[in-house]
C-alpha cells in the first residue's frame, strides 16, 4: 500500500519533469528529517548510528555523477578506439568483401535464387530458417502482450479523449489524402522485395502505420469489421502456418535432391525467385496485423 | 564523406544527447523521433535502402506512437491519483483489499 503510493508519487514526479537525481534535493531532504520526531518519539539527530548513516548517504550521492561520468568517458574512449581500428567503409579489406560466404552469396545468388535483391535473397532463402523463428518470437511476444492486456474486464466504449481526435480536421483530412498512398507504398515494398530494397518487414510496417492513421483519424470501429481478434487470429495462423509448410516442402526437396514446384525463374520479373515473394507476402501480413494489434491493445485495451 | 553527412552525424549526436538530458518527457520523444528520421537518411546514405525505410516506418513511426500512448496513459493514472488524493479516502478504500 505505501509502496504503491510511494511508485505513484515517484511517477507523478517524473512525468512532470521536476525529479531531480542531483544530490542537492536528497540533502535538503536529509537536512529536513532530523527535525520531525518519527514516531517512538524520538529525535533522529540525537541517534550518532542514523547520523553516520545520512553522512554517508550524501557521499554516495556525490559520488554517483562522477562515477558516472567516468564510466561513460571510458565506454565512449573504448569505442572510439575500437572505430580507428576498423577499416574504412567501402574498402577492400572489410569483412563483408573478404568473407568467402558473402563471396558466394554475391555471385551465385542470382542464379541460385532469382532475387534481385541479394538481401531478399539470404534472408528469404539461405537464412530462411532464421526469418522463421524470428516471425515466431514476434507471434510469441505478441501473445504475451495480448495475455497480458486482455486480461482486465472488457470495456464497451472506446477509451476516452482519443475519441476527440475523430473530429480533428487537420488530421481526418491529412489521413484521407495520405492513407491510400500509405497503404500502396506497404503492398509495393512487400511485392517488390525480391527486386529491390524493402520486404516482407518494411512494407508490413509500412502498411501497419497505415492502419493505425487510419483508426487514429476514423473511428476504430470502422476497421473492426474487418480486423477483429477473431480475424487476426486468422491471418496471423495462417500467414506463419503457410510459411512454416512451405518451408518444410522446399527443405525436404532441396536435402533429397527432389525438383521443386518452385523455380528460380527469369530474375526481374515479379513472379519470380521462387518462394521469396509470397513468404514476403505472410512475413508482411503478420508484421502489419501485430503493430496494428499493439496499438489497439494499447489505446482501447482490445483488438 | 561530404559535409551533408557530417552534418547529419552531426545533428544525430547532439539529438541524442538532447533527448536524453531533456527534463521534459514529451520534448525528449520527440526529440527521438527527429533522431529516428536522422538515422534513417543517413541509412540511406550508407547505402542500406533496405534498413533506411524499416528506421522511418518502425522508429520514427511505431514505436514513437506506441510510446506516447504509454507517456498518456501514465498521465492518466497521476491525474487519477491527484483527483482521488484531493476526494480524501477513496483510494485508501480501493486499495486497501488485498
Amino acid at each position: 500500500m505505501k509502496k504503491k503510493q510511494k511508485l505513484r508519487d515517484f511517477l507523478r514526479e517524473w512525468d512532470e519533469g521536476n525529479f531531480d537525481f542531483s544530490y542537492k534535493t536528497a540533502e535538503k531532504q536529509l537536512k529536513k528529517r532530523p527535525d520531525e520526531p518519527d514516531s517512538a518519539g524520538r529525535n533522529e539527530a540525537a541517534s550518532p548510528v542514523i547520523s553516520a548513516a545520512q553522512s554517508e548517504e550524501r557521499l554516495f550521492r556525490r559520488l554517483v555523477p562522477v562515477f558516472t561520468g567516468i564510466f561513460l568517458f571510458a565506454v565512449i574512449g573504448f569505442l572510439l578506439y575500437v572505430v580507428t581500428k576498423m577499416p574504412a567503409f567501402g574498402s577492400a579489406e572489410t569483412p563483408a568483401n573478404t568473407s568467402e560466404v558473402i563471396r558466394r552469396y554475391l555471385q551465385s545468388g542470382l542464379t541460385e535464387t532469382g532475387a534481385v535483391n541479394a538481401v531478399a535473397g539470404i534472408i528469404l532463402d539461405y537464412r530462411a530458417f532464421d526469418t522463421l523463428g524470428e516471425s515466431h518470437v514476434l507471434f510469441t511476444a505478441t501473445i504475451a502482450v495480448l495475455i497480458l492486456m486482455l486480461l482486465g474486464k472488457e470495456e464497451d466504449e472506446p477509451a476516452d479523449e482519443l475519441r476527440i481526435l475523430h473530429q480533428d480536421l487537420i488530421l481526418r483530412n491529412t489521413a484521407k489524402i495520405s492513407v491510400p498512398f500509405l497503404f500502396v507504398f506497404g503492398i509495393y515494398i512487400i511485392l517488390n522485395g525480391h527486386l529491390g530494397p524493402g520486404g516482407g518487414f518494411s512494407g508490413g510496417a509500412v502498411i501497419g502505420g497505415a492502419l493505425i492513421l487510419y483508426s487514429t483519424a476514423f473511428s476504430a470501429q470502422n476497421l473492426k469489421k474487418i480486423l477483429n481478434l477473431r480475424s487476426y487470429r486468422i491471418i496471423v495462423i495462417a500467414a506463419l502456418s503457410f510459411y512454416s509448410i512451405a518451408k518444410c516442402y522446399s527443405f525436404f526437396c532441396g536435402a533429397n535432391g527432389l525438383e521443386t514446384i518452385f523455380t528460380p525463374g527469369t530474375p526481374g520479373r515479379i513472379f519470380s525467385a521462387g518462394l521469396i515473394l509470397p513468404l514476403n507476402a505472410a512475413v508482411g501480413l503478420v508484421v502489419a496485423c501485430t503493430m496494428y494489434g499493439f496499438y489497439s491493445v494499447f489505446t482501447r485495451g482490445r483488438i | 564523406m561530404n559535409y551533408i553527412e557530417i552534418a547529419l552525424l552531426g545533428l544525430l549526436i547532439i539529438s541524442g544527447i538532447a533527448a536524453s538530458v531533456s527534463r521534459n518527457l514529451m520534448v525528449s520523444l520527440i526529440i527521438f523521433m527527429a533522431y529516428s528520421v536522422i538515422m534513417s537518411v543517413i541509412w540511406a546514405f550508407l547505402r542500406a535502402p533496405d534498413l533506411a525505410i524499416t528506421e522511418a516506418a518502425v522508429g520514427a513511426g511505431i514505436s514513437s506512437v506506441l510510446m506516447f500512448i504509454t507517456l498518456k496513459k501514465l498521465r492518466d493514472i497521476n491525474r487519477g491519483f491527484s483527483a482521488k488524493q484531493e476526494e480524501g479516502s477513496a483510494y485508501e478504500e480501493e486499495t486497501e483489499t488485498p
